[in-house]
């Protein structure tokens, strides 16, 4: 029972830049991590080994697609804060670059993205994180490096131009 | 210059990026990227986009976990919540409040400095049935995409399953055999339910589509059959005997009803319901 707990709490550092890199704001990533937590603890009891770790990015990324679902159904606010900011020079823009390519992507694809490159799951754990085959993972993944090299590359030139 | 036999397909490259080529492959692939520029352009390409990633969120593991994220009290908190009965819907509507709020902030210094709970509880009510039709199908979209653990108990253990879900649910259950409708029992969970432990069993098809049941003690009247449907998933509701019972699966009305026939008629007839 506390080899559990202990899991679930090594795994919060991560839970949290995954959810940082899906939402792009603190707040509402730490709400994302903090439901999750929940769910977790609530069927604590029903787990009985396996991967801690990758029960809980199925639990984030599910609660993630549904905060979607249900945002989608409502004005988008943290859109308007994004355009807001000033753009940076220097790495900081190489940053915000990232930030704003990775919010182009579709949800699914950028939680395959942010799963493998980030969290560093392999092809096999992802797939039983989405619940999709392998194949699927795969594809994903190529549509979400495609779509984040074309906005780069569409980026680029504008950005030399303000310099 | 290309080598029909060492020709690396765009699968490969992405595996060769991620690590997940075995060794000798990952050779071929390098010397095979040594002659063609344009493909070894993009694997860098890549391989840039996923340093940027790094760079920009990998930091937030050396951030201090806020006291919101501690497990102490996000146990002491949903305990509190849970004793109103009142928790079902708690982790939608936090995410709707977030934004109703005009952004996470609002959320944030409600959940830090406001005891949530007393706000929410009001007097405990029996849990109305779309609530536990809610809490069943949750628990459906959250345990049917399982692959590794998607059960607790093994099918192949159901006489221990009866046994031990019937005790923490506080009635004698009957787990239905579906095989006459070409479904298998997969196994069995135990979930907190509206009004204390719900039993959860489920079932897969030849094709991997997956039913569940979800019943427990329920505090409405009896009730006929209710069909909800949400997208692409849909249940069958109601209540017998004082338990409540969701069939839930994929949104196909003619074969979920099929399948609610048959598990309505083996929970009706079961002889031992009253112990």
């Amino acid at each position: 029972m506390a080899t559990f707990r202990q899991s679930v709490e090594l795994t919060i550092p991560a839970l949290r830049r995954y959810a940082r890199a899906l939402t792009r704001d603190a707040d509402i990533a730490d709400d994302l991590v903090q439901d999750t937590l929940v769910r977790a603890l609530r069927s604590e009891h029903l787990f009985l080994g396996g991967d801690v770790r990758s029960w809980l990015y199925t639990i984030l990324t599910n609660l993630n697609r549904n905060r979607l679902r249900s945002l989608s159904r409502r004005p988008s606010i943290s859109s308007i804060e994004e355009n807001d900011a000033p753009d940076m020079a220097g790495p900081e823009s190489g940053a915000r670059d990232i930030q704003r390519a990775l919010a182009s992507l579709v949800e699914d694809q950028r939680h395959a993205l942010l799963l493998v490159v980030l969290e560093g799951l392999s092809y096999r754990e992802v797939a039983d994180v989405q619940g999709v085959p392998i194949g699927t993972v795969m594809s994903r993944l190529a549509r979400a490096r495609a779509q984040i090299k074309s906005f780069l590359d569409g980026e680029r030139p504008a950005l030399r131009r303000v310099k | 210059m290309t080598d029909r036999e060492t020709h690396v397909t765009e699968d490969e490259l992405h595996a060769f990026v991620d690590g997940e080529l075995p060794a000798d492959r990952r050779e071929t692939v390098s010397a095979w990227l040594a002659g063609n520029p344009e493909q070894a352009a993009l694997v860098a390409a890549w391989r840039a986009q996923a340093d940027s990633i790094r760079a920009r969120y990998g930091d937030v593991v050396n951030e201090p976990v806020p006291e919101r994220l501690q497990l102490d009290r996000i146990i002491k908190n949903d305990i509190t919540t849970a004793r109103g009965g009142a928790w079902t819907s708690m982790a939608a509507a936090a995410v709707l409040l977030a934004f109703a709020a005009g952004g996470g902030a609002g959320w944030y210094a409600r959940a830090a400095t406001t005891p949530a709970p007393v706000a929410m509880a009001p007097v405990p009510a029996p849990a109305p049935i779309d609530t536990f039709t809610a809490d069943a199908l949750d628990a459906y979209k959250l345990y049917v995409v399982e692959v590794r653990h998607p059960v607790e108990v093994p099918g192949t253990e159901v006489g221990h399953m009866k046994q031990w879900l019937s005790k923490r649910v506080g009635h004698e259950l009957n787990i239905p055999d579906l095989q006459s409708i070409g479904l298998k029992l997969v196994g069995g969970r135990l979930l907190p339910g509206p009004t204390g432990a719900a039993a959860f069993y489920m079932y897969e098809g030849p094709s991997g589509e997956r039913f569940t049941i979800y019943c427990g003690k329920a505090g409405g009247p009896e009730t006929a059959l209710h069909f909800k449907s949400g997208g692409q998933f849909a249940s069958f509701t109601w209540v017998d005997d004082k338990i409540g019972y969701v069939v839930s699966g994929p949104a196909n009305r003619e074969r979920l009803e099929a399948v609610t026939k048959t598990v309505y008629e083996q929970v009706d007839k079961t002889p031992e319901k009253k112990g």
